[in-house]
C-alpha cells in the first residue's frame, strides 16, 4: 500500500500539492525544441533543470537527449546570467555545432530579471551567431502554467522565429502539434499523405525521439523540421493547429505576423474528434477524404460495435493534460463508459468550459478539476468515495492503480514502466483502435483474473 | 567544429600519454550538455531514503516532480518518502514570498501525517525570492514538537557535491538528539549506502553473522528514531564518501567516533570492509567469523561467476558514474571478471579518487573529469569499448553506440553489493555485453 496516507475524506488544502498531475514549463520547451532539426535545446539556469529535463525525457523514449546549459552559479544569480549565456553560445556553435540554439528560461533566470531577448539580440550583434545559424530563445518561468505551457511557448517561439511571407503562396497546410508521442507526429504525416496534403508539421519528433539504430551516436538524428519547412509556413494556405494549450499561441502568430488563417482543433483522439480534424485537413488542403481513411474509420467503429456491451457504464478515472483529456472523454462517452473522475495539474479556464460542452447533459456524472491543487492526491480521495473500473494516465498512476485494485492504462507522460508507447499512435483512427484494444485488454484480462472458476468464460 | 571544448584540455588524461595532474572539482563551462546536476538533485538524494520523514519541496512544482521517486531506495516499513510533496510555487508567491504559503503547507502536512521529522528542502527560486525556510522551519518545530529541518539546497550554490553537505548539515541536527539508548557491545554506523535494490539488506546480514550490529544506515532504509541515536555507535562504516564524508568527520569530532572508508562492491572490497570492522573491534571471534564468512561467500561464488568470466574474459569497459570512488571498485570488479577498463570518469570526482584511478588502470586508459555525449562518444570509439557503466543520460548513449550497458547509478535494478551483487553483476554485464542484439547492428 505505497499510498495508504491518502485519506477518503477530502482535506482542505490550501497551500500543497500532493503527487502533481503536472511538471514545470521548460521540459516542454525543450521537447518541442527536439521537434526541429539541427536544434540544440539550451536550459538557462543551474544544471539541476537540464539535467532532470534530459533524464525525464529520456526515461520517457528510451532516446539520447541532447540540451546544453547555461550552468549558473552564485554569481550569475547575483550578477545576471547575461555572461553564462553569451558564453554558452559561442561554445556551443564551435564545439556542438546546431544549426539552431532553441533557448528556454528556467525559474531561477526569470526572477532574476534576466531578458533573454536582449540577450539573445547583443550576441548576434557581437557576431557570436555564424551567419546561416539561429538562436531563437522562450520565456518558460517554471511557476507559470504546466509543461505544456512550456511546449507552447517554444513552439509559438520556433514559428515567429522562422515563419516569413512572401509573395509565393504555396499549396501547403502548417500542422500544429500538441504534446503527442514521436509515433503520433508519423502518424499525423501518414494521414496527411494520405489525403494528399502538403502539411508542414512541426514540431516533428519522429525520427529524433525513436530514431532507428545505426551505431552511431548522432547528436542531431535525422528527424525534425527543417528550417526552410519552418519558413515556408507562412505561405501555407491555412494553419490546422491542434491540442488548444499547445498550440494556440502558435496558431495566433502564424495569423497575425503571415496572415495564414487557423482551425484550432483538439488532438484528434477518438471517432469525433478525428472526424473533425480530416474534415478540417480536407477543407484546408481544398481535398476531398480519400475512401482509404473512411475504411480505416469505417474499422474503428465495426470494433466497437463488436465489443460495445462490454464498455457500457464502466467507471473511468483520468489524468494528464488538457488536450489528451478533453477528446479522451468525449471518446469515453462515446464508448458509453463513464469518465467519472478528472484532474489535470495544467491550469486554463477554458477546460471547464470545454467539459461542459463535451459532457452535455451528463455533466453530474463527472467530478474535474485543474490547475491548483489538483493532483493524484486528490484524485485519489475521489476514487476512494467510489471505486472506477479503469484508470488512464501516465506512470504515476502505478501508485493507484495498485493499492486500489483497479486496470490501468499508461497514456500520457512521463511513462517510465513500460516501453512501446512512443512507438504506436494513439492518433486517429487507428490510434483510436489501438486505445480499445489497450481498454478491451484490460477489462478482459481483469475480468479473467478476477471470474470465480464456474464463471470463467473462453469465449469473451 | 573543435571536437571538446577547450578548457576542458586539463580535465581529460590518458594515462601513459599525458604528462599533467587531472584538473577536476571545477565549475562546467557554460554551453556544455554536463551529465552533472545540482545542489537540491544531491541533499535529495541523499535524504529521499529516510522513509518515515516527510519531505517537502519548496519551490515550483519542477523540482518536486522530476525527483519523485526515482532513487529506487526500498523501505522495509514506512512508504511516506514515495509520495512527493510541494508548495508549487506560483507567480504571485515569487512577487509576494512563499514563507507563509510554506508554513500553511507544513501545518497542514504535520496535522495530517504526523511525521517522525519534516525535511524542508529549499530551491533556486526559493535563494532567491530570499524566503526564510530557517525561521519557518523553527517556528513549526517550536509549535508542533516536529524537528523540522531545513534543507539549504538552492540549486544554483554550487554542485550535486554542495547537496551532499547541505543534507549532511541537516542529518547532523537529528544525530544525538536521542542520548539514552543503550548500544549492542558491537555497533556500527553504515552511513552512504541507499539501500538501492535492497543492498543495505545484504550487508545487514553479513555483519549480523559476524557478529556485529547496524545501529543506523544513512540513509538507506533510513528512519528518524535510528538518525537520533546513531551517536552511540562504535564505528562508521563509510560507503559513498563523496555524500557522507561530512558526517563521518563531524561525528568524529563530536563524538568520537572513529570511521572507516570502505566499498561493498566486488570480492575483493567486500571481504576488506568485513575484515576492517572485526579489526576495529579487536575481538579474535569477530575476525574469526568474518574469514569464515568470506571464505564460505568466495567458495560459492568463485564458480558461479566463471561461466560468465569466460565469455567476458578480454572485453573493455568504459564507467561514467557519479562520484569517483565507485569507479575504483568498478575497475577491481571488472578484473575480476577478466575485463580491462579502458575509460573511467566521473561528474563530481576528487583528486585523490583520480589519482588512485590512474595508479590503477592500465596504460592508454582515458581519465575524464566533469564529461559530455560527444566525448564519451568519442573515447568509447577510440577504445574499442563494449560496455559502458553509467546512469540514466548514458544508457541510450551507449545503446546507440551498439554497447552493452549496467546501470550504478539511481536505475539500478540489480543490488550490487556483496557477494551476492558481485554474481549478479557479473550477470547484467554478461546479459548485455553478451546479448545477441548487437549481431544487428553495423557499427
Amino acid at each position: 500500500m505505497l499510498l495508504r496516507h491518502t485519506t477518503e475524506k477530502e482535506i482542505d488544502r490550501k497551500a500543497l500539492t500532493i503527487n502533481p498531475a503536472k511538471t514545470c514549463q521548460p521540459v516542454g520547451a525543450m521537447y518541442a525544441a527536439l521537434g526541429v532539426h539541427g536544434c540544440l535545446p539550451h536550459s538557462h539556469g543551474s544544471q539541476g533543470c537540464c539535467s532532470y529535463h534530459r533524464s525525464a525525457l529520456t526515461r520517457h523514449y528510451k532516446e539520447p537527449v541532447m540540451a546544453a546549459t547555461s550552468s549558473f552559479t552564485e554569481g550569475s544569480s547575483v550578477f545576471g546570467g547575461q555572461a553564462n549565456l553569451l558564453q554558452a553560445i559561442g561554445t556551443i556553435f564551435s564545439v556542438y555545432d546546431p544549426d539552431i540554439i532553441a533557448v528556454h528560461s528556467t525559474c531561477l533566470s526569470e526572477t532574476i530579471g534576466d531578458d533573454l531577448k536582449q540577450i539573445v539580440a547583443k550576441a548576434n550583434a557581437d557576431g557570436k551567431v555564424p551567419d546561416g545559424k539561429h538562436v531563437i530563445e522562450a520565456s518558460t518561468p517554471s511557476y507559470v502554467g504546466s509543461h505544456v505551457t512550456g511546449y507552447h511557448n517554444m513552439l509559438q517561439s520556433i514559428v515567429q522565429h522562422f515563419a516569413i511571407k512572401t509573395d509565393e503562396a504555396k499549396r501547403q497546410v502548417n500542422l500544429l502539434a500538441g504534446w503527442v508521442e514521436p509515433s503520433d507526429m508519423r502518424e499525423l504525416k501518414r494521414i496527411s499523405k494520405m489525403m494528399g496534403i502538403k502539411t508542414v508539421l512541426v514540431p516533428d519528433t519522429s525520427d529524433v525521439l525513436d530514431a532507428p539504430m545505426t551505431g552511431k551516436f548522432e547528436m542531431y538524428p535525422k528527424g525534425g523540421t527543417t528550417i526552410p519547412e519552418l519558413v515556408s509556413m507562412g505561405d501555407s494556405m491555412k494553419t490546422v493547429a491542434i491540442g488548444e494549450w499547445a498550440t494556440k499561441g502558435a496558431a495566433i502568430a502564424l495569423d497575425n505576423n503571415c496572415k495564414v488563417p487557423f482551425d484550432m482543433l483538439d488532438l484528434p483522439i477518438g471517432v469525433k474528434a478525428t472526424d473533425r480534424f480530416i474534415m478540417s485537413l480536407s477543407k484546408a488542403g481544398a481535398v476531398a477524404v480519400p475512401e482509404e481513411i473512411d475504411r480505416e474509420r469505417g474499422r474503428l467503429v465495426d470494433m466497437i460495435t463488436d465489443m460495445h456491451q462490454y464498455f457500457y457504464g464502466k467507471r473511468v478515472a483520468l489524468f494528464g493534460d488538457p488536450d489528451q483529456l478533453l477528446p479522451l472523454c468525449e471518446f469515453l462517452l462515446d464508448l458509453d463508459m463513464v469518465p467519472a473522475y478528472v484532474v489535470s495539474g495544467t491550469p486554463g479556464k477554458t477546460f471547464g468550459k470545454r467539459m461542459k460542452e463535451i459532457f452535455g447533459d451528463k455533466i453530474d456524472q463527472v467530478k474535474f478539476k485543474n490547475g491548483a491543487n489538483a493532483d493524484m492526491f486528490q484524485l485519489h480521495q475521489w476514487i476512494k468515495q467510489e471505486g472506477v473500473d479503469l484508470l488512464i494516465g501516465n506512470t504515476y498512476g502505478k501508485y493507484i492503480a495498485l493499492d486500489e485494485k483497479i486496470p490501468f492504462l499508461r497514456m500520457g507522460f512521463p511513462i517510465v514502466d513500460r516501453v512501446g508507447h512512443s512507438y504506436f499512435p494513439t492518433l486517429g483512427y487507428m490510434g483510436g483502435i489501438r486505445i480499445l484494444e489497450k481498454i478491451l485488454d484490460l477489462l478482459m484480462q481483469y475480468q479473467d483474473e478476477n471470474s470465480p472458476e464456474e464463471k470463467v468464460e473462453l469465449v469473451m | 567544429m573543435s571536437k571538446y571544448i577547450k578548457d576542458r584540455t586539463p580535465q581529460i588524461v590518458t594515462i601513459g600519454e599525458d604528462q599533467h595532474d587531472l584538473a577536476c572539482e571545477k565549475k562546467s563551462a557554460a554551453g556544455s550538455v554536463s551529465q552533472r546536476a545540482c545542489v537540491f538533485c544531491g541533499s535529495r538524494v541523499v535524504l529521499y531514503p529516510i522513509a518515515d520523514a516527510l519531505h517537502l519541496v519548496h519551490g515550483p512544482i519542477g523540482c518536486a516532480a522530476y525527483t519523485w521517486d526515482i532513487r529506487g531506495a526500498m523501505s522495509s516499513g514506512p512508504q511516506l518518502h514515495r509520495l512527493s510533496f510541494s508548495t508549487d510555487l506560483r507567480e504571485k508567491d515569487v512577487v509576494f514570498g512563499g514563507e507563509k504559503k510554506l508554513y500553511s503547507a507544513l501545518t497542514e502536512l504535520i496535522e495530517s501525517y504526523k511525521p517522525e521529522a519534516v525535511f524542508i528542502y529549499s530551491t533556486c527560486i526559493v535563494g532567491v525570492i530570499g524566503d526564510d525556510v530557517e525561521a519557518v522551519a523553527r517556528r513549526l518545530s517550536n509549535e508542533t514538537g516536529v524537528d523540522v529541518l531545513p534543507v539549504m539546497s538552492e540549486g544554483f550554490k554550487g554542485t550535486k557535491k554542495d547537496g551532499y553537505k547541505a543534507a549532511c548539515d541537516a542529518l547532523m541536527k537529528l544525530v544525538g538528539t536521542d542520548d539514552n539508548y543503550l548500544p549492542p557491545k558491537y555497533s556500527i554506523n553504515i552511513l552512504g549506502d541507499f539501500n538501492l535494490a535492497g543492498e543495505l539488506w545484504i550487508l545487514a546480514e553479513y555483519y549480523k553473522r559476524i557478529g556485529v550490529e547496524i545501529i543506523a544506515c544513512l540513509t538507506g532504509d533510513g528512519r528518524v528514531e535510528q538518525v537520533r541515536k546513531c551517536h552511540k555507535a562504535s564505528l562508521n562504516v563509510v560507503q559513498c564518501s563523496g555524500s557522507m564524508m561530512h558526517v563521518a568527520k563531524e561525528m568524529e569530532k563530536k563524538y568520537d567516533i572513529p570511521f572507516k572508508k570502505v566499498s561493498y562492491f566486488g570480492i575483493e572490497d567486500m571481504s576488506d570492509a568485513l575484515y576492517e570492522v572485526a579489526q576495529h573491534f579487536n575481538d579474535p571471534e569477530l575476525m574469526a567469523n568474518a574469514r569464515t564468512l568470506v571464505s564460505e561467500e568466495i567458495a560459492k561464488l568463485i564458480p558461479a561467476l566463471q561461466p560468465y568470466r569466460q565469455k567476458l574474459e578480454g572485453k573493455k569497459a568504459a564507467i561514467y558514474v557519479g562520484g569517483a570512488f565507485k569507479a575504483i571498485s568498478l575497475v577491481k570488479a571488472l578484473r575480476l571478471l577478466g575485463m580491462q577498463t579502458v575509460v573511467v570518469g566521473s561528474q563530481t570526482g576528487n583528486k585523490d579518487d583520480y589519482n588512485l584511478l590512474q595508479k590503477i588502470c592500465d596504460k592508454g586508459t582515458v581519465i575524464v573529469d566533469d564529461s559530455n555525449p560527444n566525448e564519451l562518444s568519442d573515447f568509447v570509439k577510440q577504445t574499442g569499448a563494449d560496455l559502458f557503466i553509467g546512469g540514466v543520460k548514458e544508457r541510450p548513449i551507449a545503446y546507440k553506440l551498439g554497447l552493452g550497458f549496467c546501470d550504478h547509478n539511481h536505475e539500478r535494478k540489480e543490488a550490487l553489493a556483496g557477494f551476492v551483487g558481485m554474481l549478479n553483476f557479473a550477470k547484467e554485464v554478461y546479459a548485455s555485453v553478451c546479448s545477441p542484439v548487437w549481431k544487428f547492428i553495423q557499427k
